[in-house]
């Protein structure tokens, strides 16, 4: 088999078995890159060079006899929102498209302590706002299940090089569903962790009260591994939370007998496709034979979830994007009088539509005679949401939903009607206005051959009994083992 | 809620974004409907229900007051559009 | 002047505070340096930063609401405050809105020539600071501006005033007496020189007798008592004359222009400013517990208006006096430098008073810059009670002193101006005196007795100053009776 379709933990014993070199695993998957990235489009920025001096340390390293990590020498996508030093920056923006970070994001940071290889920055919607990263201001990434198809979003690009083997790992954000919702329609396992367990320092602010950092990989076990690489206390970050850090492979195998599953109701209303539906309980149905209950639990608010999240999430925006203004960084308009004129105009030309239009919504939302009526209602709703979720873990371990009402659209199908789009986004939101972490998965396929994802909810710092779940049911179906055939 | 595109012109000023008159109609139209699911929430009665600006309740997280070395000014500067003896190079401020 | 009207007048003072760092990253908090020497990702507001509360400017902004007579916030936040500026990296700048550190505080100020009174303290603040924009020639007709970020995020506080300051002198003592306690807590240098003070006025006028306070105008960033007195005088009338001429005063900043002793509206198209406030998401809230306020509290030395108390009831100053010298910490702390050596304090305060002061301002230094210690003044009064110096000489070996910052024991050794005490020498010189100035002594002989003051002066002039004058007026007696 190629070593680019292996996952994290098989690379590491062939590694250290010392069969293969982490220079051949580098190569081979920037050979797949070479093969596939002009159907895929999962990358703005490739790092090669960097990365091949980086698997060459890990060589001599692992020929020195040092011990190494899991992650050493393990290809990772890095979505391009995260802060890479001497490395552009872009958020898939016009207005960043020159910016090179002069240093790292601690989750980078993290990363490359553990010697894990950099492949390249992955593509995005600009500054991650977007499900389908057709708002991508540099280019249009797939799904690797059909071509024609989104791959997801905000991180489409780091949910695509997984699913089409351009990377072993990747590294996404989720606001409101940016990692789980393109991990769904990818086919791959994309976790947003616990709001404050991984530093959000140099990751570049959408909505910096929902914005959270989190892996996608080929199975649950890497995903377990890359957690344990990234989460922990940033005393950069002031909103990082002071938890130790569990060994999180360890929940891996643990029987679930017994454990308490609570199925949202109001996850599986009209707007959910019934195959999404079918596919979701027969999960919930094996991991019944699997020795766990269910039961049907009601989360009242969740029908508000939305409406809070599109008044939050672009306040919260408006201000973190009001820099990008032509003065310090990134693009500056050339045909400016004065400087108002220069931030109204570079503006104008550097950001794209949905930037142009949540910054809109989100001024006007915090603007004189609004911020109760707006801001600060959805902010009340908020602490409404959180507490449904508060009341089902007293009662449950886990629950279980749908990530996505549909499969993978049509690339064009939705990007005029925004709403619509917004609309996709109803199991995810509500997860992140309550902090909570949350695991999507792959759970079979629909009638048209692609992948539907499973979520998987937890109670604040409680990832483990996320995995632990997660890891009975993929190693009883083995959906994860359903690849596209690109 | 309905924005008319005077509102859009306010909001793109308060913004600092340029926007054209075919802008300003799409921008009246799509924030109106969005405004319009929001009202949505005005069916929850919150009145008594605190705001949540954060999630977790972490309180005072601080730095200590030590000195520890700043960028290197050609590295401040090297993503600057334009720069000129050592600082940020900005158009007329009045016009 | 105002007849008819009363001025209210609005402070916002803004106080740098002098911490070691910027209040949210580690830059060195430092005036000046090489332009953009001081600067990291985080004040740069480069994306994907966040910010980090300094411990120690919440520190000084309890210590400076303690000083203040504040009430201590036990729950408090930050908030961004939204706008567009070149000085403004990430375009909101980090304040507090609705729940600000300190509330509801006072000082008592003696303004030159009215009662004492109290003026209320709404809030004080944290903020942080904006950078500095640099121009050739004015703002306004300058083609393009150089920004210099090494001042962002220098920790600052606003001190709000209530409405109770309704005069120049008001106003200026207020000011003075905010920068005293500053000063003394040790939280801000309060150099209005250098930008670490500076104020923004609001000021109204309304007919006497009304409850209702008039539309105010506002000049920003005050940075000279001077202009600010100034200001205070101007703004009043042409709001007066506008009113009586049947305008309107229209809400707004204005400008202090000082060469031309005017305030002019500001040339601008901004809508009147809507910043957005809302909670920062990447800064948690303080909490700040009774312990923590002990704390504090130990460390907030006697503070300027017990001092003076102190000087008038212990030392026997007079209470101007004392107030002169306990407004400055230095110079209350040289003050007392020199009392601890030498115990005539009455004595001490009239030097420091008289020369002390007068030189101070003739060479327009602070009391650090002095040259000499409190135990070299102390040494000085010790020669003049000793008799080794007249009061004479003492002023010319204070000015010695204070050029070249040598002892006086040095100076007196050094040009010779011993006071000349030998009777037989003095006698000597009183003879030669008497015998050039014959039609004195006639005069002295025919009854005009006052013309010894004259004949000593004659001895002191030929002895240049050194005489002791007391010995001479008796020899003189002497002399001339004999
Ligand atoms: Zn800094």
């Amino acid at each position: 088999m190629e070593l680019y379709r292996l996952t994290a933990h098989e690379l590491h014993k062939k590694l250290v078995n010392e069969e293969v070199s982490a220079e051949e695993i580098v190569e081979s998957v920037y050979g797949r890159i070479d093969e596939v990235e002009d159907k895929v489009n999962s990358y703005i920025t490739l790092t090669k060079e960097e990365a091949l001096k980086k698997a060459k340390e890990v060589d001599e390293k692992i020929a020195n006899g040092e011990k190494v990590g899991p992650l050493a020498g393990i290809p990772i996508a890095i979505k391009d929102n995260m802060s890479t030093k001497g490395v552009r920056t872009t958020c898939a923006s016009k207005i960043l498209h020159n910016y090179k970070p002069p240093y790292n994001a601690t989750t980078v940071e993290k990363l490359f302590d553990a010697d894990a290889v950099m492949v390249g920055k992955a593509n995005m919607d600009e500054f991650a706002m977007g499900s389908s990263t057709e708002n991508s201001g540099m280019k249009t990434t797939t799904n690797p299940w059909d071509l024609d198809r989104v791959p997801g979003g905000s991180s489409g690009g780091s949910a695509a090089a997984v699913a089409a083997d351009e990377a072993i790992i990747s590294f996404g954000s989720d606001t409101g569903g940016s990692i789980r919702q393109p991990a769904a329609l990818c086919g791959v396992v994309g976790l947003k962790p616990t709001y404050g367990l991984v530093s959000r320092f140099g990751l570049v602010a959408f909505a910096s009260s929902l914005d959270q950092i989190g892996p996608f990989s080929k199975d649950i076990r890497d995903c377990a591994l890359a957690m344990n690489y990234v989460a922990g206390h940033d005393k950069m970050d002031s909103t990082s939370a002071q938890v130790e850090v569990p060994d999180y492979t360890k929940a891996l195998g643990k029987d679930i007998k017994g454990m308490k599953i609570g199925v949202p109701s109001e996850y599986f209303g009209d707007g959910i496709d019934k195959e999404v539906k079918d596919a979701v309980w027969k999960a919930i149905n094996k991991l019944e034979e699997l020795g766990a209950e269910y039961e049907e639990v009601s989360l009242p608010h969740t029908d508000y979830a939305l409406s809070a999240y599109y008044l939050i999430a672009p306040a919260e925006a408006s201000s973190n994007l009001a820099r990008y203004d032509g003065v310090r960084y990134g693009h500056r308009s050339e045909e400016a009088n004065g400087l108002v004129d220069m931030y109204k105009k570079t503006r104008r030309e550097g950001f794209g539509d949905e930037v142009k239009r949540r910054v809109m919504l989100g001024t006007y939302a915090l603007s004189s005679g609004y911020y109760d009526a707006y801001y600060k209602k959805a902010q009340k709703v908020r602490t409404l949401v959180k507490q449904d979720f508060e009341r089902a873990f007293e009662e449950y371990d886990v629950l279980i939903s749908p990530v996505t009402p549909t499969t993978a659209f049509k690339i064009g199908d939705k990007s005029n009607d925004p709403l619509q789009m917004y609309l996709s986004d109803i199991c995810t939101i509500p997860i992140n206005l309550a902090g909570i972490p949350a695991l999507s998965m792959p759970c079979g396929l629909d009638s048209k051959g692609l992948p539907i994802g499973l979520q998987i909810m937890g109670n604040h710092f409680e990832e483990e009994k996320i995995f632990q779940v997660a890891y009975a049911f993929e190693q009883e179906t083995k959906h994860h083992k359903e690849k596209p055939s690109l | 809620m309905k924005i008319d595109k005077e509102t859009v012109e306010k909001v793109a000023h308060l913004a600092r974004l340029e926007v054209n008159e075919e802008e300003k109609d799409t921008f009246a139209h799509q924030l109106s409907d969005i405004l319009d699911h929001a009202e949505k929430l005005n069916e929850l009665d919150t009145d008594d229900v605190e705001p949540t600006a954060h999630v977790l309740p972490i309180k005072n997280v601080f730095r200590e007051d030590k000195v520890e070395d700043s960028l290197d000014r050609e590295l401040a500067l090297s993503n600057a559009p334009d720069k000129d003896k050592g600082m940020f190079k900005v158009p007329k401020i009045v016009e | 002047m105002l007849d008819g009207y009363e001025m209210t007048v609005g402070l916002e003072i803004h106080a740098q505070l002098d911490t070691n760092t910027k209040i949210f990253c580690s830059c060195k908090n430092e005036f000046g340096g090489e332009p953009n020497t001081h600067t990291c990702p985080i004040c740069l507001g480069l994306p994907g930063t966040l910010p980090v509360l300094n411990e120690k400017a919440v520190d000084y902004i309890i210590k400076a609401g303690l000083a203040l007579n504040c009430e201590i916030a036990t729950f408090s936040k930050f908030d961004r405050k939204n706008y567009f500026y070149a000085d403004l990296p990430k375009a909101y700048q980090i304040s507090q809105f609705d729940l600000p550190f300190c509330e509801d505080g006072e000082v008592k100020i003696n303004p030159e020539g009215e009662e004492e009174m109290i003026v209320g303290i709404t809030r004080i603040h944290l903020e942080e600071d904006a950078g500095k924009l640099n121009h050739d020639g004015d703002i306004s007709n300058a083609n393009s501006s150089l920004v210099d970020y090494n001042r962002v995020g220098t920790p600052l506080i606003e001190i709000v005033s209530e409405p109770d300051i309704h005069s120049p002198a008001q106003a200026i003592a207020y000011l003075k007496k905010i920068r005293s306690i500053l000063e003394y807590i040790g939280v801000s240098d309060c150099d209005m020189s250098q930008g670490s003070m500076r104020a923004d006025v609001n000021i109204s006028i309304a007919p006497v007798g009304s409850d209702k306070l008039g539309t105010r105008t506002e000049l920003k960033n005050m940075n000279s008592f001077k202009a600010i007195e100034k200001a205070l005088y101007y703004e009043p009338k042409r709001q007066k004359k506008v009113l009586e001429s049947g305008g309107e005063i229209v809400q707004g900043t204005m400008t202090w222009d000082d060469e031309a002793g005017k305030t002019r509206a500001m040339r601008s198209k901004e809508e009147a400013h809507d910043y957005r406030y809302f909670p920062e998401p990447d800064l948690v809230p303080v909490v700040v517990d009774d312990q923590w306020v002990a704390k504090i509290k130990e460390e907030i030395p006697e503070l300027p208006d017990t001092r003076q108390k102190r000087y008038v009831e212990e030392l026997g100053i007079p209470e101007y006096d004392a107030g002169v010298i306990t407004a400055d910490r230095q110079m209350a702390d040289f003050f007392e430098g020199v009392v601890s050596d030498y115990d005539n304090a009455k004595a001490v305060s009239n030097w420091m008073m008289g020369d002390f002061l007068r030189l101070l301002n003739e060479e327009d230094i602070t009391i650090s810059e002095v040259k000499f210690e409190p135990k070299d003044l102390a040494q000085m009064l010790k020669l003049m009670d000793d008799g080794i110096i007249s009061s004479k000489i003492a002023k010319t070996v204070f000015e010695e002193m204070f050029a070249t910052g040598k002892t006086p024991d040095t100076i007196v050794e050094e040009k010779g101006l011993k006071q000349i005490s030998d009777s037989s020498e003095l006698e000597n010189i009183v003879s030669k005196v008497l015998e050039e100035n014959q039609s004195a002594v006639d005069d002295y002989n025919s009854g005009n007795k006052n013309v010894i003051g004259f004949l000593v002066g004659q001895t002191m002039k030929a002895t240049r100053g050194k005489a002791n004058p007391g010995m001479v007026n008796k020899i003189l007696r002497e002399k001339l009776e004999g």
